[in-house]
């Protein structure tokens, strides 16, 4: 691919998934798209460049799209985040929201994270209100993977313990499946960030985690934006290791990665 | 430094492992099976022990209940590294006293992350 063929290809995926490619463009390109290049039965990534520069909104493009969105993950990522979450953020708001419980896990890619919080729902040893875990990304093979549940060795010891491996998945075959209690907890359903949506409301606790690190200022602040307006009051925000909060987030004492809107620190430290 | 016996008759495992826990300043202590793994906590209690399961002599589950009944063997924090892969056979180690268990195969990031549900890190 000749320098210009990149820069027109890395600005179609910025549109279409915010995703901005840095660094090894070339090789990143190349090692997302390869197992795409040989399912699709096409000779070469150049192959499928090229088709999806021609047809920029066609079935090959949203999947090229997915393909180079999927991130790296594992189970409770940030370990200290997952713990102050269980022991902590969870408890204080199963205690504040009696009535139903609202989260949503943005950008969810294989489902890791939501089981990570569908685990932390089904250990706790405190009374819980309904609970809603929604679970949104863009790519619906991912969706698919997390809907079914089903991860190789490798995939669950990212992460897992393995007393919770035992606990809450199955082990089939050469395969471990999140069990039915696990998956009956959560909702999939496919939103791309990017796109305009009707941003849902009264949400109590949102992640939304290494997702807009990658995208550039602009449509990551628009992101940010959408979901502060989706969080309740009194909601929590749980961001990467790495990212910082909008505007008006502090941190949440005691629980990294975890923030909370700047005018409900007073009465959270009160409380 | 913390101590971690490597205990595995494979001398490409117990090569691969030395590498990876050298990296996390472990200093690396290596035996061929639970009989002379045995033998050497005798001599000294590691602060870790990556046990095989399957090996000649002694296997690991048995070296694991012999070792849990010696004096200062409920010590070491014991994380099985074994293709033994059923449910069933994970939940003996597990009951025998085992803190974590890695499945084979597995990479330094999976090693990395066992030893820190062990404690280890």
């Amino acid at each position: 691919m000749s320098p210009q063929d990149i820069d027109y290809f890395c600005a179609l995926i910025q549109a279409r998934s915010g995703l901005v490619l840095t660094g090894e463009r070339n090789f990143f390109i190349e090692t997302r798209l390869a197992p795409l290049a040989r399912r699709e039965r096409m000779g070469s990534v150049s192959e499928v460049v090229d088709q999806v520069m021609e047809q920029p909104t066609g079935a090959l493009a949203r999947a090229v799209v997915e393909a180079m969105s999927i991130q790296d993950t594992a189970f409770f990522r940030d370990r200290a985040a997952f713990g102050a979450l269980g022991a902590l953020v969870l408890p204080a708001l199963a205690t504040a929201k009696t009535d139903r419980l609202r989260i949503w896990s943005a950008g969810c890619g294989q489902g890791q994270e939501p089981y990570s919080l569908a685990m932390l729902l089904a250990e706790a040893d405190y009374a819980l209100p309904t609970v809603e875990l929604l679970a949104t990304d863009l790519s619906t093979a991912a969706l698919e993977k997390g809907r079914a549940g089903i991860y190789t060795h490798f995939e669950v010891q990212r992460g897992l313990p393995i007393r919770r491996l035992l606990r809450h998945f199955e082990e089939q075959d050469d395969v471990w499946r999140a069990s039915p209690e696990l998956r009956q907890r959560v909702r999939w359903i496919r939103l791309n960030l990017i796109d305009p949506f009707t941003v849902p409301e009264g949400y109590d606790l949102i992640l939304c985690r290494n997702v807009v690190n990658a995208f550039a200022p602009a449509p990551r602040a628009q992101v940010l934006n959408r979901l502060t307006q989706a969080l309740a009051p009194g909601g929590r925000l749980m961001l990467g290791a790495d990212e910082a909060p909008p505007e008006g987030f502090v941190p949440l004492p005691g629980a990294p990665c975890i923030y909370v809107r700047h005018a409900e620190t007073a009465v959270e430290i009160a409380a | 430094m913390k101590t971690c016996l490597v205990v595995d008759d494979s001398r490409v495992v117990r090569k691969v492992a030395r590498r990876i826990l050298e990296s996390l300043d472990f200093d690396i202590i290596e035996a061929v099976d639970g009989a002379d793994a045995l033998t050497v906590c005798r001599g000294a209690m590691p602060d870790a022990v990556l046990l095989d399961w399957h090996m000649p002599m002694m296997d690991g589950l048995e070296f694991l209940k012999r070792l849990r009944r010696e004096p200062g063997g409920s010590e070491p924090a014991v994380v099985f590294c074994s293709a033994e892969n059923k449910a069933d056979r994970i939940r003996e180690a597990l009951d025998a006293g085992a803190n974590e268990y890695i499945m084979k195969p597995f990479d330094g990031e999976i090693m990395i992350a066992k030893f820190s549900e062990a404690g280890l890190l």
